[in-house]
């Protein structure tokens, strides 16, 4: 795009990348959007099925506008401010966690060749990225002033670091075996395993980490059975309690794109990404963004899924199965694949 | 722990078992009801809102024999009556305290001549309490308004009486 803009529309060099860029986030970022608000009655409607209910279903045809409703509403508010919180901070919280919830986007490849910004250490950035996403939980319960949401704040703070460590080792182990940080790469290593298979999960090796990182990622976007951040019983609405109107909705929006992101990043290490589930011609026909796409779709099913189905875990469980189950079993992993890998590629 | 609890440790069987639990209930067919737009059926019997009924000459049933208001349990009916001019025993006022009444329908029992009757109406909440005292053009006016159905809840259950 950045061509186009030089050559038909006869920009220097600078402004066309600038404007292609810009281009390609709000290309980007406006779906996303849409997708989220999607998604989130998609939710519902799974959850409300689970529980013999029927969800939402008066707004717009079988219910479908609910969220632009739910979205009307919330902007209609008044934002209302705490008299002993922290102003600023409290402002800003909500725009750091939808911030951060976006910014992942930019390395994450929709299709062959299909990316943001094709940086070879995007994985690193997926984790520097989401490590940022603490500040916006933690200032939003530090200056909210007021006792639960701190709680909750304490806890999402514990929780996104404990979980943090494993799946850096998980994500270790995939980038071992693709040799490379760099998400399309990781991709393309995953096509045509045994010749048939597409995604790194149907490697017996790499299946049991393709499951904690699922698990992992649960934690992470501290969704059910994780999601002691919001437990409602304890903690009111968690580090939200406080917040009204649109900044409310930032949160929400940008919980929801991370879990979107969650499922894309469960999708594109482990189940091949833009990639067909097999490795046979005919399939390659439906563009990758569409299999992305599916494949998205079937892991926000299974978050879904899941919180309907389990109940919380209590806090000591939590950091139990973190540091005490995930952290060596995923260390141990890196140790094995590694080894595998030695002996595989390299040659004792 | 034992071999095979290793295994369904190891195996999340337990977590497996749940969710093959959950998605037979997600295909499910639901039961509930739309409320606003799909609606339960209602027994003939049903006590809801009161209605005072005529003949079909247009003639107020109601006698002034007030023993609505005396087995009222909750003390919510209220009856004046005086001679009509062609001399007939009429109400002059027949209040119902629509926030006192318990819905028990022993007005309805005790009425000799159907006159009040609870109808199959459950919708008539109001914004402000004294809409809730019904006087008698009110409860004429309900009794106009739902006479059809009235007279049939009254047919079909006038064989268990």
């Amino acid at each position: 795009m950045t061509e186009f803009f030089q050559t038909s529309v006869g920009m220097p060099f600078g402004w066309a990348w600038f404007t292609a860029t810009i281009i390609g986030i709000l290309v980007i970022a406006l779906p996303l959007m849409l997708a989220v608000a999607m998604i989130i009655y998609a939710d519902r409607k799974i959850w409300a099925a689970m529980a013999l209910r029927r969800g939402p279903n008066v707004v717009g045809p079988f219910g479908l506008l609910q969220s632009f409703a739910d979205g009307l509403k919330v902007f209609l508010q008044e934002t209302i401010i705490p008299s002993a919180a922290n102003r600023g901070l409290f402002l800003l919280a909500p725009v750091i966690t939808f911030t951060v919830a976006l910014i992942v986007w930019a390395v994450v490849p929709f299709q062959a060749g299909v990316v943001l910004a094709d940086i070879n250490v995007g994985l690193l950035y997926v984790l520097a990225a989401s490590s940022l996403g603490v500040y916006g939980i933690i200032l939003a319960g530090w200056s909210s002033n007021s006792k639960y949401p701190f709680y909750s704040a304490l806890r999402a703070a514990a929780q996104m670091v404990s979980y943090e460590v494993a799946i850096g080792f998980i994500l270790l182990s995939v980038v071992m075996w693709a040799g490379s940080f760099n998400l399309s790469v990781i991709v393309t290593a995953q096509q045509g395993l045994y010749g048939w298979a597409n995604g790194n999960a149907a490697n017996p090796l790499l299946f049991p980490m393709a499951v904690m990182f699922f698990i992992s990622s649960l934690a992470e976007t501290q969704r059910a059975p994780f999601d002691l951040t919001e437990a409602e019983s304890e903690l009111v609405a968690g580090y939200q309690t406080e917040y009204s109107s649109m900044s409310f909705a930032l949160y929400w929006l940008g919980e929801y794109a991370n879990v979107i992101l969650m499922c894309v990043l469960n999708a594109t290490l482990f189940w091949g990404g833009w990639l067909p589930p097999l490795d046979w011609a005919p399939l390659y026909v439906v563009p990758g963004i569409v299999w992305l796409f599916i494949k998205m779709l079937g892991f926000f099913f299974l978050f879904s899924w899941v919180k309907a189905t389990v109940p919380r875990y209590r806090y000591d469980q939590l950091m139990r199965l973190g540091w005490k189950v995930f952290l060596p079993l995923s260390l141990f992993w890196v140790f094995l694949v590694s080894g595998v890998l030695m002996a595989v590629r390299v040659g004792f | 722990m034992s071999v095979a609890q290793y295994i369904k440790a190891f195996t999340l069987w337990e977590f497996v078992k749940a969710h093959a639990l959950t998605l037979r209930y997600f295909f499910k067919p639901k039961v509930t009801i739309n409320y606003p737009f799909e609606r339960n059926p209602v027994s003939p019997r049903f006590r809801g809102e009161h209605a005072l009924r005529r003949y079909p000459n247009g003639e107020e049933r109601c006698i002034a024999c007030k023993l609505c208001e005396a087995v009222c349990p909750a003390q919510a009916i209220t009856i004046e009556a005086e001679p009509r001019d062609d001399g007939s025993r009429r109400t002059t006022r027949y209040d119902i305290d629509m926030t006192k009444c318990i819905y028990c329908g022993l007005c309805a029992e005790a009425c000799p001549v159907d006159a009040i009757v609870e109808g199959p109406n459950y919708e008539f909440s109001t914004e402000t309490r004294e809409e809730l005292i019904y006087d008698k053009a009110k409860l004429l006016d309900n009794g106009d308004r739902w006479e059809r159905v009235l007279a049939a809840n009254l047919a079909a259950d006038a064989p268990y009486r």
